[in-house]
């Protein structure tokens, strides 16, 4: 493999796994706020425990999100210089800004959230937990104002030496592709926080142990799920898919597997791209559904990948067209899911529902998975470009550093989060297994030394 | 424009090694200050609810890095590749030992993280200090102003270094004696009784090679580098850096005798803010100094972004350090005094 493609494989694993763990910490962020607030406005302790308990899962999915993200910035410089030569000016804005503003605040206040239990006041320690979320929130903003650029560059002036600056500040910030990438991902964020919360949820209440803990699990998780992977098709992946098809017809094109421009086109539910004779083998075809979806009228014509010249067509087609139907198709089996559940919660039979609670435990990795593929739908789609239309992916990567040496350490990365990937499932088994009612022997490391 | 961006982005990575210095220095001294359970409990609070904030400068100080001076942070990060990598490595070590160690209810496994997590801060603070006098060396840079820098060549500064060489192992081993006694002085003035006697007296004793150290890395900078006082002999003020470097260094001496660890602690900060303004008062206008022939320096001049892109930088610059001054104060006025054994978190 040359250079290039290990580069790029170095980056997609690293963001990969990285993004595993914001994904959750920004959404477990928010329903730490809502237990904090019902605890606040109860009085009842177990609400506050919760609390206590999700900040543990919380503090660890943290920990790794930054030293896995730490990489990130890092690798715009050692496998990307040349795109950050040239496009620091615009995207080392929004990066130097995450970091001023967001993970200072977050980092300030989740010291005080963990440490600071009994030395503040229950309405100081839900602001530090507050300010936490805004901090995680933010920082998810600053890092889609950068790929935004990317995906869709707006307010830029491009110098003499090829070098891009910024031309102004707040249409930067205001980039119509930023907001709606943002309300998708933000919202895909409280899908995994919510389905994570509601599994362990089912979990103690299938067993029966901590039933009290189980039941608001599953109260305040199977809410926010309904709400948030509802929200993930209608309105924000929907006004998303309008906007890609507009600004990226190649990318939507490629996703949807339509070779030719076509009138009315079809929705292709299931089916395996033949990108030779380009055709689509064994489609399970809706007709006129993808004008409709696209153009809100069933005889709109949409672009085909024909219209787009081939040097500009995505590369790895296949795997663009697959995310996007394993995310969208899992989308759709987490709004069936959730509905299902929201509705026997508010009939109140969701606790006994034994028969519900089983998927609802083990559906968990779906919302990664999906998240996952919704983005390597963003960034295949984008190829060949790093800066679409202005700076092609094969002219963005370092000219002095060598594919051994990419490769030496792509393979460091595997081994280091194959190592952090057992020791994190150790430790969030054990922090689920323990509970969260305090226990004595939560002391133990304590009375150890005393004897 | 240009000497207030340089200044920015040296200030950011001194409160870096300052404040993630003395959690570092708090790793490296901590298997031989911490004896019992309860002490090494004791030490990983007293650096608990600051150690990930402090962490977030260097962050910060790259993506300021990135903004101000794009080709710098290019040519750099990719120059020094393999380092960087192995410290992103150690960062994760480091990180995850701390967040292990406190959830393991078995003693065998807490010495096992325990080790880690001295072994990934010894690592770092070494890697750090000789990729700083990397900077000060200068790096072959070649006429695209891009360099690739082997971890080592024949071990002598010239045209054709290597990331580790006699100069810049100095540089590494200042490094971990200088954070050392600076985490040695922060866990003295956050502890008491036998830990805290021990801690001060383990920056006493490291006091006197931090000394030699220093005074050898002085000459040895003006040969690996030899116009590296240029700027002191056209600015005699420069002069005060390294003057306040003995100062400091002399009440660090005192305080440690005096048994006043906090006096310790805020001299050693004084010590390493000194050492890193004379390290850059010597480069300036240089971000990245070039050695051999084939290309240049990378100045300020050179790397800096667009004057337009760095006047919208003033404004959300100013208004975020600000805000972070105001969290930072209010992190360490309410975790200020000494540690308690009975103070929430790691051990729980």
């Amino acid at each position: 493999m040359d250079a290039l493609t290990l580069n790029r494989l170095h980056f997609a694993f690293t963001i990969t796994y990285h993004y595993l763990f914001p994904q959750l910490t920004m959404g477990l962020a928010l329903l730490i706020v809502v237990l904090k607030t019902l605890a606040l406005r109860t009085g009842d302790a177990h609400y506050d425990l919760s609390a206590r308990f999700w900040a543990k899962i919380f503090a660890v999915n943290f920990l790794l999100g930054v030293v896995t993200g730490i990489p990130m910035e890092f690798q715009f410089g050692t496998n990307w210089s040349e795109f950050s030569r040239r496009s620091g000016g615009v995207i080392g804005m929004p990066i130097a800004m995450e970091g001023i503003f967001s993970f200072f605040l977050e980092s300030a206040f989740l010291g005080l959230f963990l440490f600071g239990h009994k030395r503040l006041s229950p309405k100081a320690h839900w602001a530090s937990a507050f300010l936490v979320c805004t901090g995680s929130w933010l920082s998810g903003f600053f890092i889609i104002v950068a790929n935004a650029w990317m995906q869709h560059p707006v307010a830029y002036h491009q110098l003499p030496n090829g070098v891009f600056e910024v031309s102004s500040f707040w249409p930067l910030m205001l980039n119509p592709w930023a907001w709606l990438e943002y309300m998708h991902t933000m919202s895909a964020a409280v899908v995994t926080g919510s389905f994570v919360m509601s599994a362990v949820g089912a979990l103690y209440v299938l067993q029966g142990r901590d039933g009290n803990y189980g039941r608001t699990f599953l109260k305040v998780g199977v809410t926010a799920a309904l709400i948030s992977s509802a929200a993930q098709i209608f309105p924000t992946g929907d006004m998303h898919g309008k906007y890609l098809a507009k600004h990226q017809p190649a990318a939507i094109a490629g996703m949807e597997g339509l070779f030719h421009s076509e009138k009315g086109a079809a929705l292709v539910v299931l089916g395996q791209p033949d990108f030779e004779h380009e055709k689509i083998d064994n489609p399970l075809a809706v007709n006129k559904v993808l004008s409709f979806l696209i153009y809100g009228t069933t005889r709109a014509e949409v672009q085909g990948l024909d219209q787009t010249p081939r040097d500009q067509w995505p590369t790895t087609l296949p795997l663009l067209f697959y995310s996007y139907h394993i995310m969208a198709g899992l989308g759709t089996y987490m709004v069936g899911l959730m509905g299902l559940a929201g509705l026997l919660l508010w009939r109140g039979q969701l606790y006994e529902s034994r028969w519900i609670l089983w998927p609802i435990l083990m559906s968990f990795p779906f919302p990664y998975i999906a998240t996952t593929a919704g983005w390597m739908c963003a960034e295949i789609g984008r190829q060949p470009w790093i800066v679409y239309g202005l700076i092609r992916t094969s002219a963005g990567s370092s000219p002095h550093v060598g594919a051994g040496t990419s490769l030496f350490t792509l393979l460091g990365f595997l081994g280091m989060y194959s190592m952090l990937s057992i020791l994190f499932i150790v430790l969030v088994y054990h922090i689920i297994h323990e509970g969260p009612q305090p226990h004595d022997h939560e002391h133990g490391g304590q009375s150890l030394s005393a004897v | 424009m240009g000497v207030l961006w340089f200044s920015i982005v040296a200030f950011m990575l001194a409160a870096y090694v300052i404040l993630d210095g003395f959690d570092l220095g708090v790793g490296i001294v901590y298997l031989f200050v911490a004896e019992t359970e309860q002490e090494r409990q004791l030490t990983l609070r007293s650096i608990g609810p600051v150690w990930d904030g402090n962490e977030v400068w260097l962050l910060a100080a790259g993506g300021t890095l990135f903004f101000a001076f794009p080709l710098v942070y290019a040519s750099a990060f990719s120059g020094f590749y393999l380092p960087l990598m192995m410290v992103l490595w150690l960062l994760m070590l480091r990180g995850i030992s701390i967040e292990l160690r406190s959830h393991s209810h078995d003693a065998l496994w807490r010495t096992f993280f325990d080790g880690v997590f001295t072994f990934a801060s010894v690592l770092l603070a070494l890697f750090f200090g000789a990729a700083l006098a990397n900077v000060v060396r200068g790096v072959p840079l070649g006429t695209d102003n891009y360099f690739f820098l082997p971890l080592w060549t024949n071990w002598r500064t010239g045209a054709n270094p290597g990331i580790l060489d006699w100069y810049t192992v100095i540089g590494g081993v200042l490094a971990v004696i200088a954070l050392a006694m600076h985490g040695a002085l922060y866990l003295a003035q956050k502890t008491e009784g036998a830990l805290e006697q021990r801690a001060l007296r383990f920056a006493g004793k490291l006091w006197p090679a931090v000394l030699l150290v220093t005074a050898i890395s002085l000459p040895a900078t003006v040969l690996a580098r030899p116009n590296s006082l240029a700027n002191y002999r056209t600015h005699p003020l420069d002069f005060l850096a390294p003057i306040l470097v003995l100062l400091s260094l002399g009440v660090i001496r005192q305080a440690i005798r005096a048994r006043k660890p906090l006096r310790g602690f805020l001299g050693s900060c004084v010590y390493l803010a000194a050492m890193l303004s004379g390290a850059a008062a010597g480069l300036y206008p240089a971000l990245l100094p070039s050695v051999g022939s084939a290309g240049q320096d990378l100045t300020v001049a050179r790397a800096i972004a667009s004057p337009h892109t760095l006047h919208i930088g003033m404004v959300w610059w100013s208004i975020g350090m600000l805000l972070a001054l105001m969290y930072f104060t209010l992190v360490y006025w309410l975790f200020r005094g000494k540690v308690s054994q009975h103070a929430e978190g790691y051990g729980h």
